[in-house]
């Protein structure tokens, strides 16, 4: 898309911004929307251009200002990453918020061991993550400042049957994601790890479980992620529940764990 | 696009000098003009814009580029010749104005104009196009300018005096900036006979008063400076203090060689026994408008008898170095300047207006400073045949709304009346208000000169994306 013309921030009408990778649908364009009616400028950043360019021009009609932009980007196009980060921020004129939302879900059968489908979420929701929370982080650790938000998942604290490969890519982000903070909190940069539950989105249709419990939209998912952001929170359930929940099958023993069906 | 990022250490968070704005920005201190070139080359491979930056003393967003990479020049601060016969001097851009004094005036000379703090660079100076309480009589700092040197984006060094490059001299001063950066400059300075200056200062109980006062003294005087109580309303409203100087004569001071001497003229370390630089913190309370009401009338007072007494260059002058910090005692949300110069016929009605607004809203300025101007021939000049009145706003997370629209009433107000704005203080004015004041000739005119020395658009800051955007 052309350079974008941001109202500049000034003293009186301050801006804060921020990059979604990840923002052409679900809970990435749900947050979008939501931090572009909080006033952020927002980047968007997708692989599907029509999908971006519609929410685009939706936030920035919605705004009566431009407050969103896009960049079409695929996130396993790892060496491009670091310049495009310098690009966007010199864009935006800053950056204060870090949302890294990409994700696939590849479903396999229990009886199916697929190598070639297991590579590739993990390239996107592990690979990925890395690549881009690499130089962001590099970023905000210079600048003493700033905000990372990685959306893991529930299914990150448990190997289950049915999604080896999601499951890990999900625990490794997670664990990847306590070890920037361990790293960046005493540098003033704070990083948010979501977990969200069951949330009606595009990766839910395809891979979701027959039975759903405690489902909510992307935008109740994305009010429930602001509300981390703006009280600075570490981990959070989205919906709060899950905690609990999760708290349990974190403890089911695995002998008992394995003869579960999911 | 480039397969290296510009290195995360140079990263760094920028403030203004009200600490109501910060970016970030890749920090780059070029230490010479081959080093400013190298930067350029940078910027253009890696797709960023530059901007350069002297002090940091803008109160608004001249020296901040958000995302971008801004080079800063204090490191070129050097002296490169300086003539104490004919007062002549060229200079680095980064030499700060107390540097400046410091070399010059043990022989006599002054800066011809100083803004009101030291730690401004003659770079900085220039890009703004500074005045001080002397520019009805010697216009702003770009009239002393016999010529200097500088670097465009495109690589090409040039050189300016009003005879050769006349175009570009008269718009790089002014031009914030943003058509490219300064290498040397060689400034006139002015003979003094001493290193006093003879200063008097009385109340005024309104503003007609005050205006008239600044008026009627500014023939006579080399410097004049009002000092206006933006709290007191009714009768009051706009009353303050009126300072004029002069120069002393040689027969006036009987030790002109004591006087002249930078260590004669260094600012007190401390007041009334206490160290100044701790004293930010006891101003703090008197944010609150209603104490800050209680001194402004205490100072009224105090100064309606009169007083005539002398006072050092430095002393008169750098007001704001008086106390070290001090903006820092507005608060977390810093402070904003909003100045606006007005012709003669309109500044009355104009201000009256202003003051009453801000008064009735609740959101009284601290500080009000009024001087005597007259208007130059620079591109982007801010001066007008008239006054202009600079008043200090604390920034809240509460008022931060009211104030930005009561800002834009004010300068629509201003505007209509014929007045203009200074690019070095006022930060809430629009591309579309400055397009007004200055006239759609003088902006195209200035586009037309960036296309032409910088055509790759290399050069912007935050201020010039705000007011040209």
């Amino acid at each position: 898309m052309p350079e974008p013309k941001f109202r500049p921030a000034t003293p009186l009408q301050p801006r804060k911004r921020a990059i979604v990778v990840g923002a052409s649908s679900g809970i990435g364009a749900a947050l979008a929307r939501k931090l572009a009616r909080e006033g952020y400028l927002v980047a968007l950043l997708a692989r599907r251009e029509k999908h971006l360019k519609t929410l685009c021009q939706e936030i920035n009609k919605t705004s009566g200002e431009t407050r969103a932009c896009y960049y079409v980007h695929d996130v396993t196009n790892y060496p491009a990453i670091p310049d495009l980060l310098q690009h966007i921020v010199n864009d935006l004129g800053g950056l204060d918020l870090f949302i890294y939302n990409t994700g696939i879900q590849n479903m396999v059968r229990l009886d199916e061991f697929n190598f070639a489908a297991d590579r590739e979420t993990l390239e996107i929701n592990t690979m990925g993550a890395l690549a881009w929370l690499n130089p962001v982080a590099a970023m905000f650790h210079a600048l003493k400042a700033g905000h990372i938000v990685g959306i893991s998942s529930v299914a990150g604290d448990r190997g289950r049957v049915g999604a080896p490969a999601y499951n890990t890519s999900k625990a490794a982000l997670t664990t990847y994601l306590e070890a920037l903070r361990n790293r960046l909190t005493r540098r003033g940069v704070t990083v948010l790890t979501v977990k969200p539950g069951f949330v009606e989105t595009d990766l839910l249709h395809v891979a979701g479980p027959r039975r759903m419990f405690w489902l909510i939209t992307a935008d109740q998912a994305a009010n429930g992620i602001w509300n981390a952001i703006k009280n600075h929170k570490q981990t959070v359930y989205v919906p709060g529940q899950w905690a609990l929940l999760m708290l349990v099958i974190r403890h089911i023993p695995s002998i008992i764990f394995r003869k579960l069906s999911f | 696009m480039t397969t290296t990022t510009l290195p995360y250490e140079k990263l760094t968070v920028l403030e203004n000098f009200g600490h109501s704005l910060h970016a970030q920005a890749y920090l780059y201190k070029p230490t010479s003009a081959e080093q400013i070139e190298q930067t350029f080359k940078l910027a253009k491979q890696h797709g960023l814009k530059v901007t350069a930056r002297g002090a940091g003393r803008s109160y608004n967003d001249a020296a901040l580029n958000g995302g971008g990479l801004v080079m800063d020049l204090s490191a070129m601060n050097k002296v490169l010749s300086w003539n104490a016969e004919t007062g002549i001097i060229t200079a680095q851009p980064g030499l700060t104005l107390e540097g400046l004094w410091h070399v010059v005036l043990p022989h006599s000379w002054w800066p011809p104009v100083v803004s009101g703090t030291m730690t401004t660079t003659l770079g900085g100076c220039l890009s703004s196009n500074i005045h001080g309480k002397n520019n009805f009589r010697m216009g702003p700092i770009g009239e002393h300018v016999l010529e200097f040197s500088a670097i465009l984006p495109t690589g090409a060094q040039i050189t300016c005096s009003p005879q050769k490059n006349a175009d570009l001299f008269y718009s790089m001063i002014s031009g914030l900036g943003m058509l490219g950066v300064f290498t040397s400059i060689t400034l006139q300075m002015k003979k003094v006979q001493s290193g006093l200056l003879e200063v008097r200062g009385w109340s005024v109980p309104n503003l007609k008063a005050h205006l008239q006062s600044l008026a009627d003294n500014a023939p006579q005087a080399d410097y004049t400076v009002g000092w206006l109580d933006a709290i007191a309303g009714g009768n009051s409203l706009g009353r303050g203090q009126i300072h004029v100087a002069r120069y002393l004569h040689s027969d006036e001071d009987p030790n002109p060689r004591e006087t002249l001497k930078v260590k004669n003229q260094m600012l007190p370390a401390n007041i009334m026994g206490f160290p100044k630089s701790l004293l930010y913190h006891f101003m703090t309370p008197f944010r609150l408008i209603p104490l800050w009401g209680m001194v402004n009338t205490a100072k009224y007072i105090m100064g309606m008898h009169g007083e005539l007494f002398r006072q050092s260059h430095a002393a008169f002058h750098f007001l704001l170095d008086y106390v070290p910090h001090w903006e820092l005692a507005y608060g977390r949300g810093g402070l904003i300047q909003y100045q606006s110069f007005l012709p003669k016929e309109t500044a009355y009605d104009t201000w009256s207006e202003i003051l009453k607004i801000s008064q009735k809203r609740g959101l009284q300025s601290h500080l009000g400073v009024t001087k005597r101007h007259r208007p130059d021939r620079f591109l982007l000049s801010h001066a007008v045949d008239g006054f202009s009145l600079a008043l200090d706003f604390r920034v809240t997370n509460a008022n931060r709304a009211r104030m930005a629209q009561m800002l834009q009433e004010f300068d629509k107000i201003v505007v209509d009346a014929g007045g203009r704005f200074y690019f070095a203080k006022n930060s809430e004015t629009t591309a579309a208000t400055t397009r007004r004041f200055l006239g759609a000739d003088a902006v195209e005119r200035f586009k037309a000169l960036k296309q032409r020395t910088d055509p790759y658009e290399l050069l912007e800051s935050d201020l010039y994306r705000r007011i040209f955007g």
